[in-house]
């Protein structure tokens, strides 16, 4: 067991390291920063004042190795843009897109699961039909359209909703949230429900098929013919089975949500770290990417760790699979 | 009384349609295809799609971007208005005065272009690196699935920003970031074909003609391997297609010299707040339309070439 643990934190510190040598020499190839950043309109004096306090002079693997030693102690560069160090601004933003993922995976299994196990309960009739369509519809449709759809419907046609923004927020913890209020839910309703969309659609075709499966197993019929109630059947003995595969489904299925949570939260403005990265991207404001792009990797590195170490817990074949390769 | 047998008799295409539909493998392959109707709409969605797409400057109304024919005259128009020369804008038009049906024509052209273009390179690179895993095996085959997991491990679209971000704009640059995002699921679907295939005995009789490795790869195990990988291929172009549209909506993807439907349904955003809702809603229709007509298409491919559900 600890033999598995070791090599797959050797196997990730190693691709944290590539990821951090291809990110770095990839994003210092993109255009000329000092085009970006600088007022056209300054004189060469001041175009060289900042570009050494950059670092922007200095050869690339100077620069390199500066930013690994930095980024070990923490730090990835100041803003060119906001002039705050990189990691900061995007720690500040991490509870905004955790909220929105978490949220987003709360109404995916609240909602996909009764769907989905009614689906598989009554899998001919016509609401059943609807959910399933529904379902290859969520899958299908494109995340950005549907949000802003959602936006001319529910904001723009009906003004019920906000379609931009965090609304109120209430200190949880030392953490700035927007469920505590009613004004920060009716800002995260949406948000969260586009987000949800696709994983909702997984969730209810995992449960569908699940109690498919479930319902005709021995120890149903055996409750049934006990005289368990019928509600009691589905909640407890049907509900209990099918969350096998869901749990772990959506378990690996959490990292998708923060990374799908670009595309909402620019189609919101959701003050979170994916708008911050696509508005990082568009102005060239390298630390901030190469903060993100290492955050990121370090946060699904560490994910897929934990989900992997579970899982050998859970099922040793894998463990020894991976042993003998 | 006894019954008797009337033979008719079949003119000479009947017999052959009968027998092209019941006994020749391609025959049998596409009457099982169109038993399911909603499977044989969508192809008929997806024909008339890749029609538009190859023949959009032959068919569209206008020219959208052809600066001698559009005005800021006409912009912002409801869908049915007609502008004062003659031309009736189906669709409306979107903030600069284009018309909008023949944008999305336009549009459909790059988006289809570059969702299999990325899909057939990387096709083609994936199998390559599958059929290579599974036939050589041992340590070959341990490096590039370690590759293969380690890369699926990321989501795709984490992945094609990373790349994106790294790459800039430009539709050589998504090609590439849509290939590297899709090679891996094309090697691990041949691979786990191929594994089962190369234990046959054709293959080892192969291998005791003395056939060269390249030989054996592509004319022996590659078409066995076939019927998986046609499905993969619909579903992950449909994918490269709406990961393509989500790059150029966010700004990060093509260039705005080749609008691209992604890129006109974000172009429409910004009007959005003022009830001009077509400028975004139409180019969105046709992205569903496309993807949804090529997920029926792959999921029917896959009832039909699945020998497990096969009656």
């Amino acid at each position: 067991m600890s033999e598995f643990i070791i090599r797959r934190v050797f196997q990730s510190v190693i691709v944290v390291i590539l990821m951090s040598l291809l990110v770095f020499i990839g994003v210092n190839l993109i255009g000329d920063p000092v085009d970006m950043l600088i007022n056209p309109e300054a004189d060469q004096a001041e175009i060289e004042r900042v570009i050494s306090m950059l670092g922007l002079d200095r050869p690339i693997h100077e620069q390199y190795w500066l930013f690994l030693t930095n980024a070990i102690k923490g730090d990835l560069g100041k803003s060119f843009i906001f002039g705050e160090p990189a990691l900061k601004l995007i720690i500040q933003r991490i509870p905004a897109t955790l909220e929105l993922a978490f949220a987003a995976l709360f109404l995916a299994i609240s909602i996909g699961i009764p769907f989905g196990v009614y689906a598989g309960l009554n899998p001919n009739t016509k609401i059943s039909k609807i959910i399933m369509s529904g379902s290859i519809l969520g899958f299908s449709l494109p995340t950005f359209w549907v949000g802003l759809m959602m936006i001319m419907v529910f904001a723009v046609m009906f003004g019920w909703l906000p379609s931009t923004g965090r609304g109120d927020t209430l200190p949880l913890l030392g953490i700035q949230v927007s469920f505590l209020t009613l004004d920060g839910l009716s800002h995260l309703l949406m948000p969260a429900l586009n987000l949800a969309l696709f994983k909702m659609s997984l969730v209810i075709r995992l449960s569908r098929a699940g109690t498919r499966e479930v319902i005709f197993q021995d120890y149903i019929k055996f409750a049934r013919a006990k005289g368990v109630r019928y509600s009691r059947i589905v909640l407890v003995h049907v509900m209990k089975n099918i969350m096998i595969p869901v749990v772990t489904i959506l378990g690996l299925e959490f990292g998708g949500l923060i990374a799908f949570s670009v595309v909402t939260e620019t189609v919101f403005a959701w003050p979170g770290m994916g708008k911050l990265i696509i508005e990082a991207i568009q102005n060239l404001d390298r630390p901030i990417v190469v903060a993100y792009l290492m955050i990121t990797v370090l946060l699904f590195v560490i994910i897929n760790l934990i989900v992997d170490v579970l899982y050998s817990i859970l099922d040793p074949r894998v463990r020894l699979q991976d042993i003998r390769s | 009384m006894t019954e008797q047998i009337k033979f008719k008799k079949l003119k000479f295409w009947e017999i052959n349609f009968k027998f092209f539909f019941n006994e020749t493998p391609v025959g049998v392959f596409l009457s099982d295809f169109f038993e399911d109707k909603t499977a044989t709409l969508a192809l008929i969605c997806l024909g008339c799609i890749c029609f538009i797409a190859l023949f959009a400057p032959l068919i569209s109304p206008t020219n959208p971007y052809d600066l001698a024919v559009v005005t800021v005259m006409d912009s912002r128009l409801p869908p049915g208005t007609r502008s004062f020369d003659g031309t009736t804008f189906w669709l409306g038009t979107d903030g600069a005065g284009r018309d909008l049906l023949s944008s999305i024509f336009y549009g459909l052209r790059t988006s289809l272009a570059v969702g299999v273009a990325s899909g057939l390179i990387a096709m083609v690179i994936g199998c390559s690196i599958g059929l290579i895993a599974a036939y050589f095996g041992g340590r070959t085959d341990t490096f590039i699935m370690r590759l293969v997991d380690i890369q699926l491990s990321f989501p795709a679209i984490l992945v094609a920003l990373m790349l994106l971000a790294i790459l800039g704009k430009g539709v050589d640059k998504i090609i590439i970031a849509l290939v590297i995002v899709q090679w891996a699921y094309y090697a691990r679907t041949v691979r786990a074909s191929a594994l089962v295939e190369r234990s046959k005995e054709y293959v080892e009789a192969a291998t005791c003609l003395a056939l060269s490795h390249k030989r054996i790869l592509f004319h022996h195990l590659l078409p066995n391997c076939l019927p998986p990988l046609i499905v993969v291929v619909t579903v992950q172009t449909a994918h490269a297609i709406s990961l393509e549209a989500t790059l150029s909506f966010l700004g990060i993807g093509l260039p705005i010299t080749e609008p691209s439907l992604g890129l006109l349904i974000a172009n429409g955003f910004d009007y959005m707040l003022s009830q001009k809702y077509w400028i975004s809603f139409f180019p969105g229709i046709a992205l569903l339309v496309t993807i949804v007509s090529i997920n029926l298409v792959g999921d029917q491919l896959r009832e039909v070439l699945n020998p497990r559900l096969q009656k």
